[in-house]
Parts: C-alpha cells; structure tokens; sequence
C-alpha cells in the first residue's frame, strides 16, 4: 500500500484505517479546532481585556463560581495539554534517535502528562467558592 | 517512506518550523501556568505573591510573545487542517500562506499595542 506523501498542510495522515498514529492524527486536527476558539478566547479576556494588574486571587474566585467558565477551563485545560504533549510526543520521533533515549524521553513525558493533567483537574474540580468568598468580599 | 514538509522550503518550511517552535513554547507556558492556578487553593496571600513574578516587565514581554504564539500556532493550525481536508488548496499553498501572515498581522497588531500600553502605564 502506498503510504500518501505530505501535502504540505500537517505530516501526512498515517495509512491504514486504525491504530494510534491515525487516532493522534485526528484527535490533534479535531482538538486544534476546538482549541482555535478556546485558547483564542481565554488569551484575549486573560492578557488583553483583562491583564496581570486586574487579575488575582479574588478574579478567580469569581470566575470559577460559574459553572460556565470552570467548564470552559476544564475543556482548555484537558484539549490544550493532550494537544501540546502529542506535539511534543512528535517532537520526540523527530529528534531522539536513539532507542534508550527515546524510551527516556517518552517516559518523563508520560510522567509530566500525568501529573499536570491531576494538578489542573484538581485545581479546577475540586474548587470551592464557598471557601473564599468571605476573604474576596466582590 | 513519509516526506515531511520540512524539505519542502520556503513558506512550507518557514510555517512548519514557527508551528513547532510556538507549539512548545505555549506547551512550556501551560505547564507553567498549571502549577501557578494550583495555588488558588492555597488562598489568596499565596495567590497573590506568586503573581508577582507576572507583573514584573520582563514577563509582560514574554507574554506578548505568548500570545504571539497562540495566535501564530491557532492561524497557521487552521491553514494545515485546510490542506490536509481539502484537496482544492493544495494547488493555493501560497495563498494560503500568505493568507495566515495577513490575519496574524491583523490580530497581533493591536493587541500588542494594548498589552504595551497597559504594560508601562
């Protein structure tokens, strides 16, 4: 089977009608949809109309006491971060030839993977207004 | 045997190289910004001191190099699923490419001036 060369649009999509390579294919090109508006969104309300002399502790609390942005964060967080780590992944492939240290290199990204997507998860699931509100006073 | 675009040239090249480098740069960012919105929890003294390092001018530069990247990495992004769905743009490669310059120049512009002003006022 002939495998389809590169169109010069992303790295071409990997042959066959299975496997984890295709789904990484299609899961970045679908989450990067997703993230065009998600990512766009949060960096214009976060760095532009708001900046980092509005935004403390008090801005999250608010934000985070509608169910409608810790949702919205929640999807940013988890698209953005699987979307980055397959990027990185792909990175990987390019630039470590060596088996050992590619398997060195998969493992410490799987670990970060992990770890952060708990952080983050946590940060925003187990969020409690309840517990600020007094101290914000907004 | 796969050919990747990095041996095309040009603008292929050019795009290909800028996606990956912004795409690691704001990956770099995420997992930055991960550890910091942890903190919340830890309530807003905490919170707050850590920001400091935020609102300090070197980061506010950095940051508009963040948002300079999302904005390349969500422009160019489209470009590419564009090519790899759509048969028809393959042969338009350098409209296309020019098409992801003129956006990005027309949504960066003026948010880097508002993010300068804000920056040192």
């Amino acid at each position: 089977m002939a495998t389809r060369l590169s169109r010069g649009g992303g790295r071409a999509r990997p042959a066959g009608s299975g496997g984890f390579e295709l789904f990484s294919w299609y899961f970045f090109r679908i989450s990067g949809l997703a993230l065009v508006f998600l990512a766009v969104f949060h960096v214009i309300i976060m760095h532009v109309i708001n900046t980092v002399d509005e935004i403390d502790h008090a801005f999250v609390v608010d934000r985070w006491s509608s169910p409608f942005w810790q949702i919205y964060d929640f999807l940013l967080l988890t698209l953005a971060l699987l979307h980055g780590v397959n990027g990185a992944r792909v990175s990987i492939d390019d630039y470590f030839r060596s088996s050992s240290w590619r398997l060195a290199a998969y493992s410490a990204l799987s670990l970060i993977t992990l770890v952060f997507l708990v952080m983050g998860a946590l940060a925003i699931v187990t969020f409690d207004p309840s517990q600020f509100e007094a101290v914000a006073g907004r | 045997m796969t050919i990747g675009n990095i041996y095309r040239g040009r603008e292929g090249m050019v795009s290909w190289a800028l996606h990956r480098i912004t795409g690691l740069g704001v990956l770099l960012f995420l997992l930055i910004h991960i550890a910091d919105i942890y903190i919340v929890r830890y309530g807003a003294e905490a919170f707050d001191d850590l920001l400091i390092i935020y609102k300090g001018l070197p980061f506010r530069i950095l940051e508009i190099g963040l948002v300079a990247s999302v904005y390349f990495h969500a422009i160019n992004g489209l470009r590419v699923i564009i090519i790899d769905f759509w048969d028809g743009a393959v042969d338009r490669q350098r409209e296309l490419f020019w098409a992801v310059v003129v956006l990005f120049t027309v949504m960066f512009v003026p948010t880097a001036i508002l993010m300068l002003i804000a920056a040192f006022d």
